[in-house]
C-alpha cells in the first residue's frame, strides 16, 4: 500500500516545525513514532500535502521530574516509558500501560505525545493518564499552552489541538507516596486493541480517597472519564462496598458497541470488574509503599 | 505577462544510510516505505513484506540496532542512519549464531517470519545475553509466525544465546 504523495520536512527545532505548519495548516501532518498515522496514510484516510518530522529536534525525549510534574517529551517512545524506573516506582497506572500498548517492535518507535495527538478511542495512554490527570503542553505560533487532557480529547480522532500546533510535552502530577493506580487491559491477543480497558490512580489523605481518576478505554467515542464513580470514591474509604458501587458506576459510564472483540454487555461488564480489580490493586500498592 | 513565482512542491529526496555497513544513497519518493527502499531500490530482497499493516512483523529490520516494522516507516525517516537487514547477518561467510540456531533446532517451516524473527532475536541478545523462555516469548511477540507454534524459535533463540556465550 502507497501512500499519497507529500513533501517531508525533517526540521531541527521546534520553531522550523512551527513554520512549515503555519504554511501548510491543515494540510500538514506531524510525524513521531508513526505507528498510527503511517498505517493511516498507507489506507489514505489521511493524506497529508506535508509531512513534518520532529525526530531530528533535540531536546524532546526527556522522561524527568521537575517541580512536582511528571514530563514526557514529546519523542519519547512507549518502551522508554516501559524500561523507566521513575514510572514504576510512583506511577502505577503509566508503568502498567506502557508494556501493554501494541507490541514490543512498535514500542520501539510509538510515542506517548502522538499517541495522544492521534487521539484513537482505543488508545491505552489517553485512558492511562487521564486517570493520571495529566496535561498535554502545545507549542504553536503564538506561544505555548496548557491544556488539561479532558479539554484535549474532543471526539474520536479529534483534540483541542490547533493546525498549527504541536504537543511538545505531556506532563503528569507527581502522585506522592500516598497513592496508587493500575491499567488493566483485556485485548485478544498481542498487538490487538483493547476489547476493554481501564486506568485507575487513586490518591489518599487520612486512610480517605483524596481524589480517584478512572478513564476508559475501548467503550466509547473517545477515552472516557468515569466521573460519576470518581466523585463516589472521594473522601470515603475505600472498602469493599465503595469498590462495588464506583465499579458499578463506572460500568454505567462505558458507551460500548458490539463489535468483533464482544458485545457491548460484555465489554461493559468487563469495565465493571477490572475497575473494582484495579481499586484494590491501587490500594495495595499504596499500602506498600 | 507577470510571471507569478510559486514554490514547486518536491515530492522526491535524497537518502544515504548504512546498510549492513555499507553506505548506499539513492534519490527516492519521500513516501517510499522502507521495506520497498530495502527490496526494491537496493534489490535486498530478505526483507519480507507479510502483512504491511505493521502487525505480523515480517518485515522488521535493526534501525540503528533497534527492531523497527521496515513497513510503517518511511526511507527518508532512515537518512544517516544505520539498518540491519537478514542479509546482514552473516560475516565473513560465517552463520551468525541466531542463524545457526535457527537451523540447528528448526527454528522454521515456510521461512516467511524468519528473517524478522532473526533480526528481533538478535537485538534481544545483544541487550540480554541470557533471556529466559519468557522474556524471549515477551521479545518476539510483534513477530508472527504461523507455522512452529514458536516452540523451536524459542529454542532457536536459546541455541544461540548459549553459543554466543562460548564466544562462537
Amino acid at each position: 500500500m502507497y501512500p499519497a504523495g507529500f513533501e517531508y520536512f525533517a526540521p531541527t527545532s521546534v520553531e522550523e516545525a512551527l513554520s512549515v505548519l503555519e504554511r501548510y495548516g491543515d494540510e500538514a501532518k506531524v510525524l513521531a513514532g508513526g505507528q498510527s498515522l503511517i498505517p493511516l496514510m498507507k489506507l489514505r484516510f489521511a493524506s497529508p500535502r506535508a509531512l513534518v518530522d520532529l525526530n531530528r529536534i533535540e531536546g524532546l525525549d526527556g522522561l524527568y521530574e521537575d517541580d512536582g510534574m511528571l514530563n514526557v517529551g514529546a519523542l519519547v517512545r512507549h518502551k522508554t516509558c516501559e524500561r523507566s524506573e521513575l514510572l514504576k516506582s510512583r506511577y502505577d497506572v503509566l508503568a502498567d500501560a506502557a508494556p501493554q500498548i501494541s507490541d514490543p517492535i512498535v514500542r520501539n518507535l510509538g510515542t506517548m505525545a502522538g499517541s495522544l495527538a492521534h487521539a484513537d478511542p482505543q488508545g491505552d495512554w489517553g485512558s492511562a493518564l487521564l486517570a493520571a490527570g495529566a496535561q498535554v503542553q502545545a507549542r504553536g505560533p503564538g506561544g505555548t499552552r496548557t491544556i488539561p487532557l479532558d479539554e484535549f480529547f474532543v471526539g474520536p480522532f479529534t483534540t483541542a489541538l490547533e493546525p498549527t500546533e504541536i504537543v511538545t510535552w505531556v506532563q503528569v502530577p507527581d502522585p506522592g507516596l500516598r497513592a496508587g493506580g493500575a491499567y488493566l487491559k483485556l485485548e485478544r491477543r498481542v498487538g490487538d486493541f483493547a476489547t476493554a480497558a481501564v486506568g485507575v490512580h487513586v490518591s489518599f489523605t487520612n486512610g480517605k480517597v483524596e481524589r480517584a481518576g478512572i478513564a476508559l478505554t475501548g467503550v466509547g467515542p473517545r477515552n472516557l472519564r468515569a466521573r460519576a464513580a470518581e466523585e463516589a470514591l472521594a473522601g470515603h474509604e475505600l472498602d469493599d462496598d465503595a469498590i462495588a458501587e464506583a465499579a458499578r458506576l463506572a460500568a454505567e459510564a462505558a458507551e460500548p458497541q458490539d463489535d468483533v472483540r464482544g458485545s457491548a454487555e460484555y465489554k461493559r461488564n468487563v469495565v465493571r470488574v477490572f475497575t473494582a480489580r484495579g481499586l484494590r490493586k491501587a490500594a495495595e500498592r499504596r499500602e506498600e509503599r | 505577462m507577470t510571471e507569478i513565482a510559486t514554490e514547486q512542491a518536491v515530492y522526491t529526496r535524497a537518502v544515504s544510510v548504512t546498510v549492513n555497513g555499507e553506505a548506499r544513497s539513492a534519490e527516492i519518493e519521500t513516501r517510499l516505505l522502507l521495506v520497498h527502499f530495502l527490496r526494491d531500490t537496493l534489490g535486498l530482497t530478505g526483507t519480507h513484506i507479510g502483512c504491511d499493516t505493521s502487525s505480523c512483523g515480517a518485515c522488521t529490520v535493526l534501525l540503528d540496532g533497534i527492531p523497527a516494522k521496515s513497513c510503517t516507516l518511511f526511507a527518508v525517516q532512515a537518512d544517516g542512519r544505520e539498518l540491519t537487514t537478514v542479509e546482514g547477518l552473516m560475516q565473513d561467510g560465517q552463520h551468525h549464531p541466531i542463524q545457526d540456531g535457527f537451523h540447528e533446532e528448526h527454528g522454521l517451516q515456510c521461512g516467511f517470519c524468519t528473517p524478522g524473527m532473526m533480526l528481533t532475536a538478535t537485538a534481544l541478545l545483544a541487550e540480554n545475553p541470557d533471556p529466559s523462555e519468557e522474556e524471549i516469548r515477551w521479545a518476539i511477540s510483534g513477530n508472527i509466525c504461523r507455522c512452529t507454534g514458536y516452540k523451536n524459535i524459542v529454542k532457536a533463540v536459546q541455541h544461540a544465546a548459549a553459543a554466543m556465550k562460548e564466544g562462537r
